[in-house]
């Protein structure tokens, strides 16, 4: 395994867990920020480059943003007086806990089965911009849809309900 | 007309052949989008429609010049387009289009005279308050009725042919506040139905024989050479081979469509509708289907025949047809609803229609059915105009005079009225009523259906003569004051009346153009035509004939002005045969007494089995179950109750013990949504471990 | 380059990265941190289809990929909805304590 594979590993656990743990909302926005970016540059140690710059764009410029955008629109940032945790955190972390458990056994167990080393795939943005106006144009325009509903449907749940009246 | 190599140049196959599902297409599309339209929408409805209609017209005459064209270079223009629908086993069900002289043609006129129509219609139904309902009805029958037209199978044909009926029945029921319009939708709808369910089975029939319900197909089609030698040689029969016998199946649904003897009761209850929709469809186009549909399937119909001989189906159809001709000129003459006469008179017009396809072939039988579409529509169009103008009023006996109130509807609708008659020399009628004429008198086969229909022919011109007098001469008889129509319904009249002029002189035996194109001949300009043997004196005679109609006509009638309440100037001379006709040979009272009986009878019969029979066995089953019951009950008060209590209560304290469960926070769902996950895979692991 | 990592490796991060997601998701009282902690879930998801795209046997259909774009598109759309729900949620009840909310309550 390479060194930058460890480093990158890390830095995006640490920006995950910082998310989990960290009191402050936007300090717990910013460590996802760090760990979004983490993931990109895993999918850039997988030659998945479209995969990684995508993830760029969408999480840390939008995803990121809209975070930030909500805890400070519901002033968030305050830190609330009876703890960031709730009542049941123990039962949370122990299920998250056997879940790791369990998807880890998953890996370990199915280590010998699956291909450890493979070559470079030779794939172009080209070949991707071909395959999604040709064998893959439905999912990208039913995509297309979902994110107009999905904007209209933000829209319409965020908005004020007095101007709505009007 | 068997089809030769077909003419297909590849870029005009490619322009207009490939784009013929756009005729019908659009009218079908503007109907959808006009149902889902708002509903007090009147003018984009109205624009819809007709904007739709226009193109198709448009499309339509694409079509007409380009198989002219190729038509005049002397080559057979038949270009079809089929696909596979489906496939099942080893057979497939293909669909297709075809144009075609004869589809050209009648694309031409359904959809011009259509789009008149329409444009009338604006005016006719101006103040209805369902005038988008209406516009999209009329504009999903267009477009069905194009497909009809154009269809290369006979199950496109069947299943447009079937949405056509639709719209007729929703036409006609239109007005279904009036309990008399639902009677004449259901009648309509029931009696056509009789017809399709044989001309269903002939499709079966004809599918299982040909294994295509194509009819043209590079040779393979089911109207091709191959499979109606193998259709002549089966024999099914009453020695009548496989084509005859699935052809008159064919043939009995025309006769549903087209109003024929015997099934002819429901066209004139179908005046119900709107008069735009009665000349529309139950005039101009739909009932012209079951012509089309003979004439479309006339190789089936005419294979087997000798040189100038017939076949046992074309036998049929002519009989039928020149019954059907005199039988309902003989009602007509007794009717005294504007609307109803011309109901009539349409189902004898349609019987010249098959009698020509049957004696004279498909030109003969097409070119009377291109003018009688053009001439019976003015004829409607009109009586629309001065139904409108009498605020409502159909009966001739309460009209009169409107000549002096009416001038241009009274005009147009005397044009109409000689056309129909077949006034001679100048209307179109004349000719084509006469070229079936001479077809039936050169008919070496049979001979009474000439005499039949020169004796229709009489009665036409008598009982046109009659209405037109009784509403337009004389003096007004009727209440409020007349007025004329608007422009936008006489401008239609008006191009009516033209074509119902102009169209016989593509059709005159001096100049048979009409006849050569159907027929795929060259045509020359040539007055010999006239001078072939025997047909001056039978153009004489027709002519004479129309003249006695005429002649008797105005002569009990003209310019006299009864009284609504006197009785009928042919009824007083002679009652005994005024009265059956008035009542219409009382054929619906036949159905009556015994159709109609029949079905009383078994509906009581059954209604008797159910209550008596069946009811007795359920009642008796009833018993013993209310008997066991009671047994069951007494078990259940002293001996069940008891464990079944406890039961009870353990269920609703284990109920409150699961509604905690239910505690409406997000995380505990989650929580167990994930346990159930590590449960589940670690099962899956655990099983599957090497 | 990457190459040198095997496929293992990804995944184990990938669970690691779930499972704190699905943690964040569990224990924290804000409903925007919970929304943070299933994008994390999504995220490794995303990963583990990126690696077994590297590594399957036919990289160049480009399934996993695709899979993955897809992902992240619908991903973005869920952020933007359920934080809008979020922002409705709070000018409800002037709070984005999940423990508080409980009026589905059977």
């Amino acid at each position: 395994m390479s060194p930058i594979f460890y480093i990158l590993a890390v830095l995006t656990i640490g920006g995950g867990l910082a998310a989990v743990l960290l009191k402050n909302l936007v300090h717990a926005a910013l460590a996802t920020t760090v760990a979004f970016a983490g993931l990109a540059l895993l999918y850039l140690q997988l030659d998945a480059q479209f995969a990684g710059f995508a993830q760029i764009l969408v999480y840390i410029g939008a995803v990121a943003i809209l975070i930030v955008f909500a805890i400070l629109l519901t002033r968030g940032s305050d830190l609330p007086k009876d703890g960031v945790f709730s009542r049941t955190w123990a039962v949370g972390l122990v299920i998250a806990a056997a879940v790791f458990a369990v998807l880890a056994w998953a890996v370990l167990q199915s280590v010998r089965a699956v291909p450890q080393q493979a070559a470079v795939p030779a794939v172009t943005v080209h070949d991707i911009g071909n395959a999604l106006v040709g064998r893959y144009v439905l999912p990208l325009e039913i995509v297309g849809l979902l994110l107009t509903a999905a904007t209209i449907g933000a829209v319409i749940v965020a908005m004020h309900e007095k101007e709505r009246a009007k | 007309m068997q089809e030769s190599a077909a003419f297909t140049p590849q870029f005009a196959a490619a322009s207009i052949t490939g784009i013929l599902w756009l005729i019908p297409a659009l009218p079908i599309v503007a109907s959808g989008v006009i149902a889902l339209l708002k509903q007090p929408r009147r003018k984009p409805a109205a624009a819809l429609a007709i904007g739709a209609l226009s193109i198709s017209l448009l499309l339509s005459l694409i079509a007409f010049v380009h198989v002219v064209t190729g038509w005049a270079r002397g080559a057979v223009v038949r270009e079809f387009v089929n696909f596979t629908w489906f496939r099942f086993g080893s057979s497939t069900v293909d669909l297709g289009w075809v144009l075609d002289p004869l589809a050209a043609v009648m694309l031409v006129m359904v959809s011009f005279v259509g789009l008149l129509i329409f444009i009338y219609s604006v005016g006719y139904m101006a103040h209805d308050e369902n005038f988008t309902r209406f516009f999209c009805f009329m504009s999903l029958f267009a477009g069905a009725m194009l497909g009809v037209v154009i269809s290369n199978s006979l199950l496109l044909l069947f299943m447009c042919w079937e949405i056509v009926g639709l719209t007729s029945y929703l036409l006609i029921g239109f007005w279904y506040q009036k309990p008399s319009a639902v009677a004449a939708a259901k009648k309509a709808f029931v009696t056509t139905r009789v017809g399709d369910v044989f001309f269903l089975l002939g499709i079966v029939w004809l599918f299982s024989q040909t294994g295509t319900l194509l009819f043209y197909n590079h040779g393979v089609g089911s109207l091709e050479g191959l499979a109606l030698v193998n259709l002549l040689s089966q024999h099914a029969g009453l020695g009548l081979s496989a084509a005859g016998a699935i052809a008159l199946l064919i043939f009995a649904g025309a006769v549903g469509k087209s109003g024929q003897l015997p099934l002819h009761v429901w066209l004139p209850d179908a005046m119900e509708g709107p008069t735009p929709v009665s000349a529309l469809i139950h005039a101009a186009t739909m009932v012209a289907a079951g012509v089309f549909l003979v004439a479309r399937v006339y190789p089936l119909m005419s294979i087997g025949a000798a040189p100038h001989g017939t076949t046992a189906a074309l036998t049929v159809v002519t009989w039928v047809g020149a019954c059907t001709a005199v039988f309902a000129a003989l009602i007509a003459v007794a009717q005294n609803d504007i609307k109803r006469i011309l109901a009539y008179s349409t189902i004898s017009q349609l019987g010249y229609m098959m009698a020509g396809l049957g004696l004279g072939g498909v030109a003969v039988g097409i070119f009377h059915l291109i003018t009688h579409a053009f001439f019976k529509a003015l004829l409607f169009l009109g009586a629309g105009s001065v139904i409108h103008g009498c605020h409502d009023e159909q009966d001739i006996r309460r009209m009169g005079g409107l000549r002096a109130d009416m001038p241009f509807t009274f005009l147009t609708y005397a044009i109409g009225m000689l056309a129909l008659c077949g006034f001679p020399l100048v209307f179109s009628g004349f000719w084509s009523k006469d070229g079936i004429l001479e077809a039936a008198h050169h008919s070496t086969a049979i001979k009474g259906p000439f005499y039949l229909l020169l004796f229709g022919a009489l009665l036409t011109a008598f009982y046109m003569t009659r209405q037109v007098c009784y509403a337009f001469f004389g003096h007004w008889r009727g209440g409020s004051p007349t007025h004329e129509s608007p422009k936008v319904m006489t401008l239609p009249l008006a191009i009516l009346a033209f074509f119902a002029i102009a169209l016989g002189f593509i059709g005159t035996p001096a100049w048979p153009w009409f006849h050569a194109f159907l027929e795929n001949r060259a045509v020359a300009f040539d007055f010999h035509g006239f001078a072939e043997p025997g047909l001056g004196l039978l153009m004489l005679t027709s002519s004479v004939v129309v003249f006695i109609g005429l002649g008797i006509g105005w002569w009990l009638y003209g310019d006299k002005s009864p009284k609504p309440e006197a009785p009928d100037a042919l009824e007083k001379s002679a009652p005994w045969l005024w009265t059956p006709l008035r009542d219409r040979l009382y054929v619906d009272e036949i159905y009556g007494a015994t159709v109609i009986a029949f079905y009383t009878w078994w509906a009581r019969v059954a209604d008797w089995l159910d209550r008596r029979i069946w009811g007795g066995i359920v009642a008796f089953v009833a018993c013993l179950f209310s008997l066991w019951a009671r047994f069951n009950r007494f078990l259940d008060v002293h001996w069940v109750d008891g464990g079944f209590d406890k039961t009870c209560e353990e269920l609703s304290s284990g109920g409150g013990l699961l509604s905690r469960v239910e505690g409406g926070r997000v995380q505990n769902y989650l929580r167990i949504l994930a346990a159930a996950i590590v449960a589940l895979a670690a099962i899956l692991l655990w099983s599957s471990r090497p | 380059m990457g190459a040198t990592t095997p496929l293992a490796g990804y995944l184990l991060v990938a669970a690691l990265l779930f499972a704190i997601g699905l943690a964040g998701a569990l224990v924290r009282r804000n409903a925007i941190l919970v929304l943070i902690g299933i994008e994390l879930m999504l995220n490794a998801a995303n990963l583990n289809l990126i690696a077994f795209w590297r590594f399957g046997p036919h990289p160049e259909l480009l399934t996993g990929m695709m899979f993955a774009i897809f992902s992240i598109a619908v991903a973005a759309a869920e952020a933007a909805v359920g934080l809008g729900l979020v922002i409705a949620i709070h000018r409800h009840t002037n709070s984005t304590d999940l423990d508080k909310m409980n009026r589905m309550k059977g």
